[in-house]
């Protein structure tokens, strides 16, 4: 591998793994925690995040010289406004079912602050190419970040997983999983399973230097 | 909808609390809840950054129907929030620059805080009238308040129990959160 495409991919990977938005550097909790009832929903709502974290991050970069310092967050967030009404429009457009099932929460995409901590921290100072990567990265990482809530509350919570029965017709739904405390369990667990994970793998480092 | 104002204000308050039922305004939630003395605050400023973004929002939402330009309206909606949240910054470094420096980068945060945009847009695809907007802003933020007081008040007491290592951060805020909001559907069907 080049030099290049070396950069490239760490650039990538930094988003869905290293720095994880949703595990590792815990943004963007509202609609994480809101939409994940289902894990179409959550799917629905990670792309959508990512469409405008790809296209905001591309446009910021693009436009990094000319933005004067002062007004630089205001203009961030008109660009965003500007990329969430086209997928809000878009959503509505294509599937109505899903839009009333996510509701406000796609206008909401505009006070994200993945998307504008991407656009201050990296956009604004990277050439056009790596900022795109490296949104694609945080998009993707987002969007395993929702699902991972959603299959299981949906598993849980309805004995479905996108919409099909897994369990058949004798299974009891654990019907707190699908309310708004079982957003919050679920996602404590998913912390605390990395967290568990961290600290397994540091003792095990110290007992091989030892 | 012709809910009365009281029944929005109870209702949003705690059958459907914005942090706690809505899921929105989780970022200042547990990032300001650490203290007391900062929490109550941060509720006040967030509740005033409401009630005036609740204002305009109304009014321009009026505006913007009446020359067919709602697809403007997310837009027009953050800019004045973000001229709100200037506005109560610069109140509140000239008056209290204790608290300013407390809040730190919260304070400017507060523009990305969902649930200030979440009211506006809640309100106009509920089709409140004027009074309505505003007990609704009022309630949320009070909701709000209420929330990011009952978590500091627990955090500051869990900080003193003895917690295992690994369930430390954010993992024990979350689940700290889940008891409470499971609480708070104690009070669901009280509101509309």
């Amino acid at each position: 591998m080049s030099a290049a495409t070396a950069n490239n991919f760490e650039e990538l990977m930094q988003g869905i793994w290293r720095e994880n938005p949703t595990f590792v550097m815990v943004l963007g909790m509202c609609p994480t925690l809101a939409v994940t009832v289902s894990a179409m929903n959550a799917l629905t709502m990670g792309v959508a995040t990512a469409l405008v974290l790809i296209a905001s991050c591309g446009l910021v970069s693009m436009m990094r010289n000319i933005i004067p310092k002062e007004v630089r967050i205001a203009t961030y967030i008109v660009i965003i406004a500007t990329f969430v009404t086209a997928v809000d429009y878009a959503i509505q457009a294509i599937s109505l079912a899903l839009y009333d099932a996510l509701g406000a929460f796609i206008q909401l995409i505009v006070v994200n602050c993945i998307i504008l901590g991407r656009a201050e921290a990296h956009a604004s100072k990277a050439p056009p190419m790596p900022a795109m990567i490296n949104a694609v990265g945080m998009g993707v990482g987002f969007t395993i970040g929702l699902l991972s809530l959603g299959v299981v509350r949906e598993i849980l919570g309805a004995g479905t997983l996108f919409g099909v029965s897994l369990f058949g017709a004798n299974f009891q739904p654990w019907v707190v999983m699908v309310l708004p405390p079982g957003g919050f369990f679920v996602l404590g667990s998913w912390l605390l399973f990395f967290a568990w994970n961290e600290r397994r793998k540091q003792v095990r480092g110290e007992m091989q230097n030892a | 909808m012709h809910d009365s104002a009281f029944q929005i204000f109870i209702n949003v308050l705690l059958a459907n609390n914005f942090v706690l039922a809505m899921f929105l305004g989780l970022c200042p939630f547990l990032g300001v809840s650490g203290k007391l003395n900062t929490a109550f605050p941060m509720g006040v400023a967030t509740t005033f950054v409401m009630l005036v973004a609740s204002l305009c929002a109304y009014g321009l939402n009026l505006l913007l129907s009446s020359i067919h330009l709602e697809f403007l309206r997310l837009i027009s909606y953050i800019v004045v929030i973000a001229a709100s949240v200037q506005l109560v910054e610069m109140v509140l470094k000239k008056y209290s620059p204790t608290l300013f420096r407390a809040l730190g980068i919260y304070l400017p945060l507060i523009t990305t805080n969902c649930a200030v945009l979440g009211v506006a847009l809640f309100q106009t695809a509920r089709e409140y009238d004027f009074i309505q907007s505003l007990t609704f802003s009022f309630g949320g933020g009070a909701g709000f308040t209420l929330a990011l007081v009952l978590m500091a008040s627990v955090r500051e007491r869990v900080e003193l129990s003895n917690v295992p290592d690994v369930l430390q951060g954010t993992a024990l805020t979350l689940m700290l959160a889940g008891v409470l909001s499971l609480a708070f559907m104690g009070f669901a069907g009280i509101g509309a």
